[in-house]
């Protein structure tokens, strides 16, 4: 327990304290020395901002597919399945968490690319397919940390007893009904333990994008900019704080929803 | 004295771990005992600090501003291995290619096991070499300086490297690889960075860098840029041909105007790029697959997209001229294997090894002696390898600092703003 308060809480104050400190111009030696110089930049420049913005949005949408995806899947092996093939429908679904998350990435920039799968099965349709950019890197996101989403929601869905979906049919209510008032009610806490992982992992992925966003950029490219191409790590700690906040303030939020007194 | 400049943050995160990991066991639970490891932690930290504040320095400040790092006066033994930070296609052991291989030799005769890491961009060299874990790098003229005066490079006694001798005299003592008469490292090779495009379905080849900033190009969405700061220099050069009167005597030397200028054009050039690149592969698999039609590469990349002949692409340097890249092999000051290093930095500028690497990465070898052992006669003369009037025409990535590089005072823009400037501009 010590040990996690002081690797997690050490080297995240350790990290707000180089946020204060600045490098020299020319050598990018870090100069320690207080100032605010960096979260006034953050502050002031605009396209911060812009960044900013675009990276909750594409988490967030991250998020929405995710959640929507998973409804079905969800259902389907908690309700319907019979336990051992529950078993092993969970197993498949972890199944693409063995592979390398790189291996994934560059297998849908082949995807992606001109003259690649998705490209060739939108020919015969007359669709353009956008290729590499914002909206392939929602995508890819959301297929990478989808598992992470089922499972609580599967988890949910298992303990909401079946009398209950009963009951609201022999009621007369329809299925979307059903869904409305009684499985997603019962059910919430658990859409939120899930998003809590693919917006996180969102907000923190600045890989996929560089593979298959095109010329797009997200906030964590700004971080890993700034400590690989700038050698500037004290604006990289600050930066850093951006998305440390964003999701502070997201969990603030969702706690007021119980969803942290499942985990 | 070897002055302690730069080991940067992250040896002094460890250094404090490290403490902290011992102390774990003895510990009890508290508040208290967290905070009280927290400020040990970042007093370990601000205790190195006081030494390099001193030492630090810009490079106006003449020479007085370089680390005093001794010179190596006799070599030993090998020390059995060797770590490099290499550009792509400079450390080649015939695992890309068996033919292209000089590294396995040097590690037949000097016992020297090399592990290289590629370096993607100078910044990331920069960055590498700052740890210490390495022994040496091939440093183009925008990581040079930065190394020298951080301290993170040793001098280089150019008397036990026998080959450095017949190196053409246009590349020693040149402002990028040495300080007051005395050299930083070797030069290894130099070229030019090329306007390249797909020679199918891009006719005629391109022969201006108008190709890539014409906003209203054809080719929307299939262009592509180095995605690096330096690259603002591309901009610049641009602007030197087509826009005179803003005065840009080097496009590494930028006041407001100039800078803001190249900016602009770099923004609107971000409408038709489709692509920014720093990882090469990144770059041969969208010219091969096609994402990619036109934009700025290497002749390396030209190289490995042609040699598979599934997809052709033309190389130029066009009609303003290019900014590109002399490489210097530089020895770091905490090199764990020093001796292996020099030998290394012996053996590739041996005329035979000089000759491997500047055919395969397509650039002009240091070394004059190479040109007799290049597999194509005319290597030599197509590169213009000992020509120093076409050298001199080549705008070499230069570090970017406040005083400006053409003499006109400290109006120009610093590296660091134009890392600022970089991020926005791809917005």
């Amino acid at each position: 327990m010590l040990w996690l308060v002081v690797a997690y809480l050490g080297s995240l104050i350790v990290m707000f304290v180089a946020a204060f400190w600045s490098t020299n111009d020319f050598t990018g030696a870090l100069v320690r020395k207080f100032t605010t110089n960096n979260f006034h930049t953050l502050i002031t420049e605009s396209v911060y901002r812009t960044i900013a913005v675009r990276s909750i949005v594409v988490a967030s949408i991250v998020t929405i597919v995710d959640a929507v995806v998973a409804i079905p899947i969800a259902f389907f092996m908690a309700k319907i399945l019979s336990p051992r093939w529950r078993r092993i429908m969970v197993a498949l679904v972890l199944l693409p968490l063995w592979a390398s998350y790189l291996v994934k990435a560059y297998a849908w920039r082949t995807i992606f690319s001109e003259g690649g799968v998705l490209a060739w099965v939108a020919s015969p349709f007359n669709i353009h397919t956008p290729g590499y950019g914002l909206g392939a890197t929602t995508a890819v996101l959301a297929y990478l940390w989808l598992p992470y989403m089922i499972l609580p929601v599967f988890a949910g869905l298992e303990r909401l007893p079946d009398s209950l979906l009963d009951a609201s049919s022999d009621l007369g209510a329809n299925a979307w009904r059903t869904f409305r008032t009684i499985v997603l009610p019962i059910t919430y806490p658990a859409f939120i333990a899930g998003s809590i992982f693919t917006f996180s992992l969102s907000m923190g992925d600045y890989i996929i994008v560089k593979i298959v966003g095109g010329k797009s950029q997200l906030f964590a490219n700004v971080v890993y900019d700034n400590i690989g191409t700038a050698g500037n790590l004290p604006f990289a700690a600050a930066a850093a704080m951006v998305p440390v906040v964003t999701i502070i303030a997201y969990l603030l939020m969702v706690r007021r929803s119980g969803a942290l007194d499942n985990l | 004295m070897i002055v302690t400049i730069g080991n940067g943050a992250s040896g002094c995160y460890l250094e404090g771990m490290m403490k902290l990991r011992s102390k774990k066991r003895t510990l009890t639970l508290s508040t208290l005992s967290i905070a009280a490891a927290t400020i040990l932690l970042l007093a370990g930290c601000s205790s190195s600090s006081n030494s390099s504040a001193g030492t630090t320095s810009t490079p106006g400040a003449a020479a007085g501003g370089v680390p005093n790092v001794p010179l190596a006066k006799a070599l030993g033994q090998g020390e059995g291995a060797l770590n490099l930070i290499a550009w792509a296609g400079y450390a080649e052991n015939g695992s890309n290619d068996k033919t292209v291989d000089w590294v396995t030799p040097f590690e037949k005769t000097t016992g020297c096991k090399v592990n290289v890491k590629i370096g993607n961009t100078s910044d990331e060299m920069v960055t590498l070499m700052k740890t210490g874990q390495y022994d040496g790098v091939s440093a183009s003229g925008d990581a040079t300086l930065r190394l020298i005066y951080g301290g993170d490079v040793a001098p280089v006694n150019t008397s036990l490297v026998p080959n450095y001798a017949t190196v053409s005299d246009f590349l020693k003592n040149q402002k990028w690889n040495s300080v007051a008469g005395q050299m930083y490292g070797i030069p290894h090779a130099w070229g030019a960075n090329v306007l390249t495009s797909n020679a199918s379905k891009v006719t005629p080849a391109p022969t201006s860098w108008s190709a890539v900033f014409d906003p209203k190009s054809p080719y929307k969405g299939k262009v592509t840029a180095y995605d690096s700061p330096i690259y603002i220099a591309d901009a610049a050069l641009y602007l030197m041909s087509t826009k005179p009167d803003l005065g840009i005597k080097n496009p590494y030397a930028l006041d407001d105007k100039q800078f803001t200028a190249a900016v602009d054009l770099l923004k609107a050039q971000k409408l038709i790029v489709g692509e920014y690149w720093a990882d090469y592969t990144k770059a041969v698999q969208s010219f091969e697959s096609g994402n990619t039609l036109l934009g700025t590469s290497w002749q390396v990349i030209v190289n490995m997209v042609n040699s598979d002949k599934k997809v052709k692409v033309n190389a130029t340097v066009p009609v303003e001229g290019a900014t590109g890249w002399s490489d210097t092999w530089m020895i770091s000051s905490k090199a764990a294997h020093p001796n292996c290093m020099y030998k290394w930095m012996d053996h590739i500028i041996s005329p035979k090894a000089n000759a491997q690497v500047s055919e395969y990465f397509g650039e002009a070898p240091a070394q004059t002696l190479a040109c007799a052992q290049t597999v194509d006669k005319n290597f030599c003369a197509t590169y213009h390898a000992t020509d120093a009037a076409y050298a001199s025409k080549i705008y070499y990535w230069t570090t970017p600092t406040t005083t400006c590089l053409d003499g006109r005072g400290r109006i120009c823009k610093d590296y660091a703003a134009w890392t600022q400037a970089w991020t926005a501009i791809k917005g």
